[in-house]
């Protein structure tokens, strides 16, 4: 049975860990990821876990603690934001090289400089190619989901890779929402046991872990992390299925609302999705054929069937939580229209960055973007497509 | 501690084995074999070692030299990843995931810049943690892994690529940081400074006190590098035991606080016989350059002097 509770995304996120009881978590504060490892120790003072808790100097120590306790043979989580994602940079690619299938829950905040606490996607996209498999979560009830579920994911024998969970600073880590939690041993039960082929505390069989690895090799090893974020897709549909069964939620590579006979379309993840919900509706109730098409999977990125499901579509809006500053568009709009692009659809769409450094994004910018497109389905010019939403201009607008 | 060394060297199975691929008259690999040979034969261990000489010439992909399980992630983060790993090993003993009967010891393995300059947080992250490890630190000096550039091991004056000796500025200007003072100062159960060549029995015995010692501890080993030092490899020996006769490199060890020098020199030999075999500081021997020599001099006195301070005063 699952339970009605009310908690923040922190909470939620903290919660899940709980349930998963991780051998290690080795975690340094950062706002708004903070709470996460704070709600955490208390578990751990208090003896609900069985979890070696490792209250590292730095985020590239958590991240090289994880590894060193993933490779030995443990189930390791951390959780960080922001500058302590940049500061694990350097180790968030030798996690994923080494086939560690660490979980990390993400609170997304904008990277420095110049220092800002609050959210958008910047920190997360500044590892999108780093062979980290990455789930984003519109609330707290996904948040907790995914991580109910990156067990399986990360530790399945055609995947191991580690695996993040998004989640937008404040706007879902630190809202109380309803949601509903599932049982501790029913959570045991669908995570199920690590049993990690090779390990360093593993007596009878040594491994050396971490060589110089030149040019004879290099190249089929990062072929082979390729092949497993190619194959991780079956697996995260596969994993959803169980917990569907298990939950009754569904989730899937991405959320289609009011898509099937939508006009116009936006693109976008994390919490702006909820807002953008409720303008669908609205428009819907106007008779305007609005929909939305939220990314729960970026990486691996599911361009085939984004492109596939946006296909009917007149226009589409992408809208990025993070500039590339590469004078082209955000990373989310570069991999959307290149997906559309080598899957022969070819719908005109247009790039909106907003949000950044925690900007409001209340619902009359939705609405402003859902007007721009129809502006652009009736007079069939796409004008410039990489624009801005919610920036002040001279004009003081 | 009743043991006949020679027999250990002879009779213990080696876990570092041979074909790596470190320099002719390097002491890193001597300091690895000779302290793995202080475990007990029937423990497992995990060994991880910064990114440097060591690393890349022992374990190049598919070949390995480590006999028991090792890790390698990068460059500033061997004890932190170690930590991970000690970090697992008491939680899955704990959970009774791991037979009880076996142990694992954990060691790691940095040169003088994984460990005095870019380790350094993470190194003193893991030993105020109070993991169960052993850090070892092969000391030589400079950045020999990327071509002699100065450390903050670097003696004063000598010649590296990035502290060349020059018309102007004779060398590095600055004085060696005191790495195991300040490990010390994070009162850790055992300390160490030991030799990779001088005395044997002396880094035997302090390898077993650090790896049995529970708690965290730390070895820093000096090690020769023959490209870095530019002495002929025959002298390697020499070098070493003059390193410790000039009092340059002292032989101490720290148990809970308490200092003991553990070789005591009869016949204080001048420094400039530890200097003079070694390239690097070649240049200090020039007409004019006698003030260096007098220099150094004073600095190695001053350090010998608060290391017997420091023994009297913490054994009273």
């Amino acid at each position: 049975m699952s339970i009605r509770e009310r908690l923040s995304g922190n909470e939620a996120s903290s919660f899940a860990m709980k349930q998963i009881n991780p051998d290690v978590v080795a975690a340094f504060p950062i706002t708004p990821s903070t709470e996460i490892p704070q709600y955490f120790s208390t578990f751990v003072a208090n003896g609900t876990v069985d979890t070696e808790f490792v209250a590292v100097e730095s985020e590239h120590s958590a991240m090289s603690a994880c590894i060193g306790a993933e490779a030995a043979g443990a189930r390791a989580m951390t959780a960080t934001s922001a500058n302590g994602l940049s500061y694990m940079w350097e180790m968030i690619y030798i996690a994923s090289s080494l086939r560690l299938p660490i979980v990390m829950s993400l609170v997304n905040r904008a990277v420095s400089g110049p220092l800002n606490i609050h959210n958008d996607h910047s920190d997360a996209m500044g590892v999108r190619d780093a062979g980290w498999i990455m789930l984003f979560s519109e609330n707290n009830q996904e948040a907790y989901d995914n991580l109910l579920m990156a067990h399986r994911i990360a530790e399945h024998k055609d995947v191991l890779l580690p695996l993040m969970v998004c989640q937008d600073g404040f706007i879902t880590s630190h809202s109380i929402e309803n949601i509903m939690l599932e049982e501790d041993s029913e959570v045991k039960k669908f995570v199920g046991k690590y049993e990690p082929k090779h390990y360093l505390l593993n007596k009878k069989e040594p491994i050396s872990v971490g060589p110089l690895d030149l040019q004879s090799y290099l190249f089929e090893h990062k072929a082979g992390q390729a092949e497993a974020m190619k194959k991780a897709k079956n697996v995260i549909l596969d994993v959803a299925k169980d917990f569907e069964q298990w939950t009754g939620r569904h989730y899937g590579l991405f959320e289609e609302y009011r898509l099937d006979d939508a006009e116009i379309a936006i693109v976008c993840m994390n919490s702006t999705a909820g807002t953008t919900k409720f303008v669908v509706d609205k428009l819907r109730s106007q008779g305007i054929k609005a929909g939305l098409l939220k990314v729960r999977v970026y990486r691996p990125f599911p361009a085939e069937e984004i492109a596939k499901a946006l296909e009917h579509v007149k226009a589409v809006a992408v809208l990025d939580k993070s500039d590339s500053l590469n004078a082209v568009g955000g990373a989310l709009f570069t991999d959307v229209t290149s997906g559309m692009y080598v899957n022969n659809v070819n719908v005109p769409t247009i790039n909106y960055v907003y949000g950044i450094g925690g900007r409001d994004v209340p619902t009359t910018q939705i609405e402003s973007v859902y007007s721009d497109l129809a502006e652009i389905v009736k007079t069939g010019n796409i004008g410039n497509p990489y624009r801005y939403l919610g920036l002040r201009t001279k004009e003081g607008k | 501690m009743a043991y006949n060394l020679k027999e250990v060297v002879a009779n213990k199975p080696s876990r570092f084995s041979e074909g790596h691929r470190m320099c002719a008259g390097c002491g890193a690999p001597v300091v690895a074999r000779h302290i793995l040979r202080a475990l007990k034969e029937e423990d497992h261990a995990v060994i991880a070692c910064a990114t440097g000489c060591m690393e890349v010439s022992t374990f190049t992909y598919p070949y390995t030299s480590w006999t028991d399980s090792f890790i390698h992630t990068a460059f500033e983060c061997a004890a932190s990843t170690l930590s991970g790993a000690e970090a697992a090993y008491k939680s899955l003993k704990k959970q009774g995931k791991l037979p009880e009967d076996e142990h694992t010891k954990f060691i790691a393995f940095g040169g003088d810049g994984g460990t005095y300059d870019i380790g350094l947080q993470a190194l003193s992250g893991a030993m105020e943690r109070g993991h169960d490890l052993t850090y070892v630190c092969y000391d030589n000096g400079a950045y020999m892994n990327t071509g002699i550039q100065r450390s903050s091991a670097t003696p004063k004056f000598a010649d590296t690529t990035t502290s060349p000796a020059g018309k102007v500025i004779p060398g590095k200007m600055q004085s060696r940081k005191d790495l195991t003072q300040i490990l010390v100062e994070h009162h850790i159960p055992y300390a160490a400074q030991s030799i990779a060549f001088a005395d044997f029995r002396d880094l035997y015995e302090k390898a077993e006190k650090a790896i049995y010692t529970e708690g965290p501890t730390f070895l820093n080993v000096f090690a020769p590098c023959p490209r870095g030092w530019g002495y002929d490899t025959p002298e390697l020996m020499n070098i070493n035991k003059l390193a410790v006769q000039t009092c340059y490199w002292p032989l101490y060890e720290v148990v809970d606080g308490k200092y003991k020098i553990t070789y005591k020199p009869a016949k204080k030999l001048p420094v400039e016989e530890f200097l003079k075999p070694q390239k690097r500081f070649r240049h200090m021997f020039k007409p004019g350059n006698e003030w260096m020599i007098e220099e150094f001099q004073k600095e190695v006195d001053r350090r010998w002097q608060e290391l017997l301070d420091l023994e009297e005063m913490t054994n009273k």
